[in-house]
């Protein structure tokens, strides 16, 4: 019963964070909430690519060499290209190369 | 409508591959644990957020207190408030399907909401089948991991860079389709100058706090521009 109520819990508390702004904000037309809304995308998408690579160590073992050569491959291919899954699917490829043949 | 959901199907493919691959992950892990298919299913039906799910298989395994529990949630999961802003008036138009949207919001589904939606689609059932496909994903890939991860051995280490490569192409894709890059700079610089200060573990919240406060200097400032 113990890890129902807990997951319980913890579904509700996730619901809450994302339903927070739509009962706050609801209808109102704030002008900064709207502006918050159209730039907030173009500055937590970079947030989210550094989360993704937040425990890279520059410093030690590879030296993130990984994650240089995949995240360049990317943005060369996607560049040429323009192609979402081509761009992905690649970058994902070399990726899972280097981490599990060249670099063991 | 076939052109719709065929439409976002193929948006979604990438979110497949990182979900299933991560949703693996956490199924093996939570099994590992000794909790099995049905804590897997429970959670990514009801909780559906990645990152607190791998937590909560913590909380579960040390019989955390429920305090303990509702406070970690609130602190991981704070960022979702931020994406919501985003959303008020995309979701305006979504009727019925409004409170799915919400409670769907993950990181991965709010990239692909935020990116240009195609010419030539029912709109709002595009936006309902993006958030839907990849919560059907997740859950997949939570029940697999649950029921076959021990089997079943498959190098899977470094297939979660999907993820990350995802971002980077949207990151770029914001970067070209616009003549300012002023906003992508500032979330770059943002959340570099506080993964310095706080570290990897707790960097998120510091620098969405700084984003909002460095927003509304810009706003007052009078620099809208995108």
């Amino acid at each position: 019963m113990y890890e129902i109520i807990l997951i319980f819990l913890i579904a509700i508390v996730t619901l809450l964070t994302r339903a927070i702004p739509f009962l706050f904000f609801k209808d109102k037309t704030n002008q900064f909430i709207e502006f918050l809304g159209n730039v907030l995308p173009y500055t937590i998408m970079p947030m989210l690519v550094v989360y993704c690579l937040k425990s890279v160590d520059i410093l030690h073992g590879n030296h993130g060499l990984c994650e240089i050569i995949a995240v360049g491959s990317v943005i060369i291919l996607h560049l040429w290209k323009r192609n979402t899954l081509i761009s992905v699917f690649s970058g994902t490829l070399i990726y899972m190369l280097c981490v599990q043949v060249l670099f063991i | 409508m076939k052109k719709t959901i065929t439409k976002a199907f193929l948006t979604t493919i990438p979110v497949m591959m990182g979900y299933i691959v991560l949703g693996i992950a956490f199924g093996m892990l939570l099994e590992s644990k000794g909790f099995g298919v049905f804590y897997s299913f429970i959670m990514s039906v009801f909780i559906y957020a990645g990152s607190m799910q791998f937590v909560a298989i913590d909380l579960l395994a040390t019989s955390a207190s429920f305090l303990s529990g509702i406070m970690m949630t609130l602190l991981i999961n704070a960022r979702h408030i931020v994406y919501g802003l985003s959303m008020i008036q995309k979701f305006k138009k979504m009727g019925q399907l409004k409170p799915y949207m919400i409670f769907s919001l993950t990181d991965e589904t709010y990239s692909l909401l935020v990116s240009p939606i195609p010419e030539n689609v029912d709109e709002k059932k595009y936006m309902f089948f993006i958030s839907f496909f990849d919560q059907c994903y997740w859950i997949l890939g939570s029940v697999l991991g649950s029921l076959i991860g021990a089997v079943i051995q498959i190098n899977t280490t470094g297939m979660d860079f999907a993820m990350t490569a995802l971002f980077v192409v949207i990151v770029l894709e914001q970067f070209l389709s616009c003549e300012k890059h002023f906003y992508t700079y500032f979330g770059f610089g943002m959340s570099l100058i506080s993964l310095f200060l706080f570290g990897a573990n707790q960097f998120i919240i510091p620098s969405l706090l700084g984003m909002i406060f460095g927003l509304l200097l810009i706003y007052k400032g009078g620099y809208k521009n995108v």
